[in-house]
């Protein structure tokens, strides 16, 4: 399983006395887009950000089991956090561009880990920009207020923004979920461009979704991982009979 | 028929109550305006009064006035916004930091008179500062500290939680994160705390009156403009209650109009500064 860009073992969480993630043992592969599915509160999205250590922020929240980013454990003593999220970073189901111009949304990052020359943030932003796809929309507009976008543009922004920091994995929490079908679109045919180069995780609502843009799906239910695979002999031939029951929409 | 009736009574009542409150309110800045104005001259404004020479003037107030602005602000501002991001974005919310609050909620409704009593004795007595600038400066710093870290705390609990998690998923740590982004986005809210907080010192007498007293010479030397801070001053407002007290009502309107005057000035400020930090187009109705 050497092509493995992340890999958990055993992972537990517990949110107080609740048992939030049961014994996940799951291989993601390297540049490739894996979607995670199952109905809300299964726990896929607390799967996923303890892939960056995003829980680490919830008072209450307990960890047990490890987290492998290219064999070494991520919440291991030494590890330092920031060096984490700077290689595995995060975009959320909401559009959040801060509230300032786009060039200080994406200049951000790369300035909280130390690049300081101007030339250097101006090739950053544009190339991110161009990464995302939002260039040619925004070009002209990089010193006006980011909020001042549409819903889809700010989504793209916040994914040029991680894309800023030069990430080896990419950690998206339903990120069209708040956008209409032409924006989801766009977001989807970005993903399919960016797998070339980073390793996806993507929690989706929506199997079809799943079906479009995913190499790999993991199927989660109540806080457990019931099914992995290749996306397409998961949705043709799923082994296990609650997965067969959710993407058929028996259930979810 | 009835109901037509009744609501242009109530109509006509909503109107009366509009006009008093703005007609009452105008009618008193016209009233203090012409009963003072004519008393206030260059001469007022740029000297101290003088027994020999038998002249008032109101310089040495206007002078210890900003002292006390600045130097309170100087002690309450850091304290302030430093134990609201301690409260809102370190502790951890609980019994601690609800006592904290409610006590810090208090204090704000204590009459300023406590205030004075507590520095007098404190910072005057125990201390040793005397009657001095400082021991007002302290003194007040405790009274407005309530109004700078609850808007700080208001307006810092204001900024989204999606502004937090992007800036921490992107590797910044917590006091950049507070810095660049929590900070700025709270900054209109601040800005106002701070504002009620010069108004509440320009308009103190009570907690004043036995802290800081009520000299009123200006500095002789250039050592004299540092060596203030530990000699009693009294304020704009200090002085219009000593003169009400001595019966000079000319003095007192003249000095009530200069106050109003540094009132207004400030109320412009505050707006321009607010309008500056809030950056424009900031609703998410969408398009460009």
């Amino acid at each position: 399983m050497s092509q493995n860009k992340i890999s958990t073992d055993k992972l537990n969480l517990y949110y107080g006395d609740n048992h939030i993630l049961k014994d996940i043992t799951i291989g993601i592969r390297a540049k490739a887009v894996t979607a995670l599915i199952g109905p809300s509160g299964c726990g896929k999205s607390t799967f996923l950000k303890s892939l960056n250590r995003m829980n680490d922020l919830i008072d209450g929240v307990r960890i047990e089991g490890t987290v492998y980013l290219d064999g070494k454990d991520i919440y291991g003593p030494q590890v330092d956090v920031t060096r984490l999220r700077k290689r595995v970073g995060m975009v959320f189901q909401q559009p959040n561009p801060f509230p300032m111009s786009i060039y200080d949304n994406i200049a951000y990052g790369p300035k909280v880990h130390g690049v300081k020359s101007k030339e250097r943030l101006d090739e950053i932003v544009e190339q991110s920009l161009r990464q995302a796809a939002v260039w040619e929309e925004v070009e002209n507009q990089l010193r006006k207020p980011a909020l001042g976008l549409s819903g889809g543009q700010k989504q793209r922004l916040c994914i040029a923004r991680a894309l800023a920091v030069e990430p080896e994995v990419l950690l998206m929490d339903e990120p069209t979920s708040a956008l209409d079908p032409a924006s989801t679109l766009k977001v989807e045919e970005l993903i399919n461009r960016l797998k070339r180069k980073y390793t996806i995780i993507i929690v989706t609502h929506n199997m079809q979704q799943a079906v479009r843009v995913s190499d790999d799906t993991a199927f989660f239910l109540l806080g457990e991982m019931v099914e992995c695979g290749t996306t397409d002999r998961l949705f043709a031939r799923p082994t296990d009979r609650r997965t067969k029951e959710y993407i058929t929409g028996k259930f979810g | 028929m009835m109901r037509k009736l009744k609501d242009d009574v109530l109509l006509c009542l909503i109107y009366l109550a509009a006009f008093l409150a703005e007609f009452l309110l105008i009618g008193i800045l016209a009233y203090v305006f012409v009963r003072g104005f004519p008393h206030i001259s260059w001469h007022f404004l740029t000297t101290v009064t003088s027994i020999l020479e038998g002249t008032v003037g109101i310089a040495g107030n206007i002078v210890n006035t900003i002292y006390m602005v600045v130097l309170t602000l100087a002690i309450a501002v850091p304290v302030g916004i430093g134990s609201a991001i301690y409260l809102n974005e370190y502790a951890r919310p609980g019994k601690v930091v609800r006592l904290i609050e409610f006590t810090t909620q208090t204090l704000s409704g204590i009459p300023s008179i406590i205030f004075g009593l507590f520095g007098m004795v404190f910072f005057g007595v125990t201390l040793g500062l005397g009657y001095s600038i400082l021991t007002g400066a302290l003194t007040l710093s405790l009274m407005v500290l309530p109004l700078i870290t609850r808007n700080t705390q208001e307006a810092l609990k204001a900024v989204p939680e999606s502004y937090r998690n992007g800036a921490v998923g992107m590797g910044a740590g917590k006091w950049y994160m507070i810095r660049t982004i929590l900070l700025p986005s709270a900054m209109p809210g601040i800005v106002t705390g701070i504002i009620l907080a010069v108004g509440r010192i320009l308009g103190e007498s009570a907690a004043l009156l036995f802290t800081a007293g009520s000299g009123y010479f200006l500095p002789r030397s250039f050592g004299g403009w540092f060596h203030k801070l530990v000699e009693s001053g009294g304020t704009l407002t200090i002085q219009l209650y000593l003169s009400m007290e001595k019966a000079q009502y000319d003095t007192a309107f003249g000095i009530a109009v200069v106050l109003l005057g540094m009132v207004l000035c400030l109320n412009l400020v505050t707006r321009v500064m607010v309008s500056r930090f809030e950056m424009p187009k900031y609703t998410d109705a969408g398009g460009r």
